[in-house]
């Protein structure tokens, strides 16, 4: 018998079952399809300027940073002020998000170059899709619009997000990633990131870049 | 078994741990840090009882349908492009991944921190086959470089000093200038930092763990605050997860869920700070990520523990908060339990895999304060379960001939109650005659196990059973 196969028997004749009972099989198709909710904390369930502020709260309390502008094209200025207010180069690198893409990166000094990240830039600025406010975590999303190095690999990550994608819990994401990608479906990587990369491995005592960026800036775009 | 087991040294190990003066500072980290943070956490989530009590019922149901929702995930991973492949044990999880890196070519491998490739031996065998295993986690990194085990499953480090690692990196990283300064922790996190950078982007193979398996659509997720475990996956052409089968999960409902417990018992966070879920290779169009993804899921026994008493260890999502309250793990770290599981989920586990011949004094290092189960976030019966292994024991005879007599003669009382009061009640009347003045023995016969670390309080005079009618009378009567 194959590994798989052997598995497969074990786990039946632990459990006593045969595997075709049609009362199980119905059980798990069921909870596949309509995935329910179970207990969401009631702190994220707040609405309008109350979620952007609790969203806000949560982030910093991670250790990241957070400004806010009023509409898309204020934000190359806001990231050229964070970089300049840290005393960071004006370089970024960016996928190729159209929401980004349709920016005013010329009316900044900043130097935009595209693509996934090699290891060599400092900071990089990606367009999130999301965030929760119950944690102040951003959802990012994998492809060419928004690599994943981008995520990791730059000291600096600067992240872009939508007051109106601001949700209030996980499981409003999820019904938002199933919107876009299909029920069952996922894009390769969707990323949680809720503060800058941090360790606590030498004297429990927590430092921040341990391998991920050392700075996390989020921009909150009110539109 | 693929790891050698000090386990049955464990009271040699826990000797030696205690007069240990470089780990008993280290442990203090422990006892200071972990417990209240969590608790903090805690106290600023109204629902986290009820998510404890969620978090439990998801994984009794997943078990319970455990052969259907592998069934589920294996068809989703394959969907989305990714390979799924089966090991009964621990040789054959290390062969299908051996197999894997010579197909991908690969020199190195960087690997997250994955408590299941502890269990199969994985990096010492990668690299008797000329694979360079390169450990990514800060702790993990530096365990590897001191050749240990893990003393803790989130914290693998936790036993050593900054002096101690300072020591270890300039030993290990000789092309940096010699005269450099680490004198503060920071300095040897970007020490780390810089050295294993070079090695994420040299890679050929990622390896990494898994926290859960979604069957739902097919997705591995792993939960750092590095970052590394993301390096490590999405730099090299190949993703390997290794992941033992009751990682499985119905729904990303159910994971979200599970995940509002896990980080809040583990560091205290409120979330770690990467949670990344993983389905299939790179897409077409995609600008990175691997272009292979594989699944190892691994049995080791597990399996035969589905349907017995020990099925509630299955639960088990590995925070650590059960070891981070144990006051025997405070007192003797990770490393005296002599295998890669430490604390009382290890003292659980470990005799599962490895055998309760060789593990026994595992859940006999148990004061049954009761504190693992209390945290514990899935709510597993730890103590109950440490004392069917001393029931298992005992039946097959495994402990000292004292031992076996000692509880014999115990018993002999015990089923006799007016025997057994009238005994207790002399004894405890003899020995507070014997000792009026003083309050404690320095030594007392049979009890040097005890008197050899500490004095023995003598007795008041009563005995408990006495002291129990008592105030149950005067609380009936008030």
């Amino acid at each position: 018998m194959s590994a798989r196969d052997d598995i497969f028997a074990n786990i039946r004749r632990s459990l006593g079952v045969k595997g075709s009972e049609t009362i199980r099989r119905q059980l798990v198709t069921d909870r596949l399809e309509r995935s329910p909710r179970g207990v969401v904390p009631s702190r994220g369930q707040v609405q309008g300027e109350e979620r952007v502020a609790l969203f806000k709260t949560q982030a910093e309390a991670a250790l990241a940073t957070v400004t806010e502008v009023t509409s898309p094209g204020e934000v190359p200025q806001a990231i050229a002020e964070y970089l300049r207010n840290h005393n960071l180069p004006a370089t970024i690198r960016m996928g190729e998000d159209p929401r980004l893409a349709a920016m005013p990166w010329d009316e900044t000094a900043l130097e935009v170059s595209r693509g996934r990240s090699e290891g060599g830039d400092l900071n990089a600025v990606s367009h999130a899709f999301g965030g929760v406010a119950e944690t102040g975590s951003l959802v990012m999303v994998s492809g060419a619009d928004n690599p994943s190095t981008l995520n990791f690999l730059p000291d600096n990550h600067i992240v872009v997000v939508r007051a109106a994608d601001l949700a209030t819990d996980y499981e409003s994401v999820w019904q938002k990633v199933r919107f876009a990608f299909g029920k069952g479906g996922m894009p390769r990587t969707v990323n949680w990131i809720t503060g800058p990369s941090r360790s606590g491995d030498i004297e429990q005592t927590m430092l921040l870049g341990a391998h991920g960026p050392r700075r996390l800036h989020i921009v909150v775009v009110r539109d | 078994m693929t790891v050698h087991a000090t386990s049955p040294q464990f009271k040699d190990n826990a000797a030696r741990a205690l007069a240990d003066e470089q780990l008993q500072r280290a442990l203090g980290n422990v006892k200071r840090g972990f417990i209240d943070k969590r608790q903090k956490a805690i106290d600023k989530l109204p629902e986290f009882e009820a998510l404890r009590d969620q978090a439990r019922d998801i994984k009794n149901h997943t078990l319970q349908h455990l052969d259907l929702y592998l069934e589920a995930y294996e068809q989703r991973v394959t969907a989305s492009g990714g390979h799924v492949h089966f090991a009964r044990t621990a040789e054959e999880a290390r062969e299908i991944i051996l197999t894997i890196c010579r197909a991908a070519g690969a020199q190195t491998v960087t690997k997250g921190k994955s408590m299941i490739a502890e269990e199969i031996g994985l990096n010492a065998f990668l690299e008797n086959h000329h694979v360079t295993p390169v450990e990514t986690d800060l702790g993990e990194y530096i365990i590897q470089l001191r050749n240990e085990m893990p003393s803790h499953i989130i914290a693998p480090a936790v036993h050593l000093n900054a002096t101690q690692v300072e020591q270890d990196f300039r030993r290990v990283h000789t092309h940096l200038e010699a005269g450099r300064d680490l004198s503060e922790p920071v300095q040897l996190l970007t020490e780390a930092r810089g050295v294993l950078r070079e090695r994420f982007l040299a890679a050929d193979v990622g390896i990494t763990g898994a926290n859960f398996l979604v069957a739902e659509t097919g997705t591995s997720i792993i939960v750092t605050n590095e970052g590394n475990g993301d390096l490590t996956q999405i730099l090299p052409k190949t993703h390997i997860v290794l992941a033992s089968i009751e990682k499985l999960v119905p729904t990303l409902e159910d994971v979200s869920g599970i995940l509002r417990v896990l980080a809040r018992s583990a560091t205290g966070q409120e979330m770690s700070v990467y949670t990344t879920f993983s389905t299939g290779p790179r897409r077409p169009g995609d600008a990175d990520g691997p272009e292979n993804y594989h699944v190892v899921i691994l049995d080791n026994g597990r399996t035969a523990m589905l349907g017995t008493a020990f099925e509630e260890m299955l639960r088990c999502i590995r925070c650590g908060a059960c070891m981070n309250h144990c006051p025997v793990y405070h007192a003797v770290g990770g490393h005296a339990y002599g295998w890669v599981y430490p604390g009382p989920m290890g003292a659980v586990l470990t005799p599962t895999l490895i055998g309760v011949d060789k593990a026994g004094h595992l859940p006999n290092a148990s004061t049954f304060c009761g504190r693992c189960e209390s945290v514990c976030p899935v709510r597993i019966p730890l103590p109950k379960l440490m004392r069917h292994w001393r029931e298992r024991e005992f039946e097959r005879h495994l402990q000292p001939a004292a031992v076996r007599y000692g509880v014999g003669f115990w018993a002999f009382f015990a089923r006799r109650p007016a025997l057994y009061r009238a005994a207790t009640r002399a004894a405890m009347g003899a020995l507070k005659l014997v000792n009026r003045e003083r309050g404690a023995f320095r030594w007392l016969p049979f009890t040097s196990g005890w008197t050899k670390h500490r004095d023995f309080p003598a007795p008041q005079g009563e005995t408990f059973q006495q002291r129990w009618a008592r105030e149950r009378g005067r609380r009936k009567a008030a």
